[in-house]
């Protein structure tokens, strides 16, 4: 059962990664993209992770792909976007990433873990007070950071979303 | 039936990066590009998670959850960006945001 889940989930989310990829038109892409989220929350909840499958799902496919849409539908450059899948740079790009996914293989396939980790108890990756201890005690400084970060972030987009009236007179 | 091994989850998040990354060198749209990006970031965090689950440590899940926070913080400024870029310009296209090379 768990096999059988594992294996549709992947096809699953390949598929859609690939369709997010190919896709001509952009908001389709922003779609397959989304359900290419589902399906790796899907195999977060294969793997035990099922806080992190829910906060992938409200994080990714809530805010940052509703984040994407709307962007699409504003700046509106539909159509006229083929893709020609015989220039020299598609050949190009095709052969880096052919290549980038032969090294990671290479050294992908060669340990020998087989069986999850029995250590790891079935309700740790659901209850939040494991991952409250790590925040708060372990991973203290990187919490604060991460704060301080989401600050200049928040400024940063503040910033530019202003209208640059200097700049936009002269140009 | 491929079984599900720590082998297995790390080829399939490879297999998803590699997949985001002909995305970002094949794509012409910027926000399209954009999303393959967000799609690396995510095949990363399943290998994260899955090594997390076969070694039996939590680190592996608290990692994703900052990957998560920055993504987050990435994707308003990127989209920013580019918003910002199309008042300009008026494209998104990368063929025409040739300003460096000439």
């Amino acid at each position: 059962m768990s096999a059988l889940l594992f294996n549709l989930f992947a096809l699953f989310t390949v598929i859609c990664a690939v369709g997010t990829v190919v896709n001509k038109n952009a908001v389709n892409a922003a779609m397959c993209f989304l359900l290419c989220l589902v399906g790796v929350a899907g195999l977060f909840v294969q793997l035990d992770a099922y806080l992190l499958a829910f906060l992938l799902l409200l994080v990714y496919a809530g805010a940052v792909v509703a984040l994407f849409l709307f962007i699409i539908m504003l700046l509106d450059v539909q159509g006229k976007q083929s893709i020609s899948f015989k220039s020299f740079s598609t050949v190009a790009a095709a052969l880096a990433a052919g290549l980038l996914l032969v090294g990671i293989c290479s050294f992908a396939t060669r340990g020998h873990l087989d069986a999850p980790n029995p250590n790891y108890g079935s309700g740790v990756g659901a209850a939040l007070k494991p991952y409250a201890y790590q925040l708060f005690t372990t991973y203290l400084l990187p919490v604060q950071v991460m704060g301080f970060l989401l600050l200049a972030a928040m400024l940063g987009v503040i910033v530019l979303s202003r209208k640059l009236d200097a700049v936009e007179g002269t140009s | 039936m491929i079984h599900a091994g720590l082998n297995t989850y790390v080829t399939l998040s490879a297999l998803l990066f590699v997949i985001g990354f002909f995305g970002v060198l094949l794509r012409k749209n910027t926000l399209v590009i954009f999303m393959s990006l967000e799609l690396m970031l995510v095949a990363s965090t399943l290998a994260l998670v899955a090594f997390s689950r076969f070694n039996g440590t939590l680190d592996g899940n608290v990692f994703v959850f900052f990957i998560l926070t920055i993504a987050a913080a990435e994707v308003a400024v990127g989209l920013a960006i580019i918003v910002a870029l199309f008042r300009m310009r008026r494209t998104v296209q990368v063929d025409e945001l040739n300003a460096l090379k000439h």
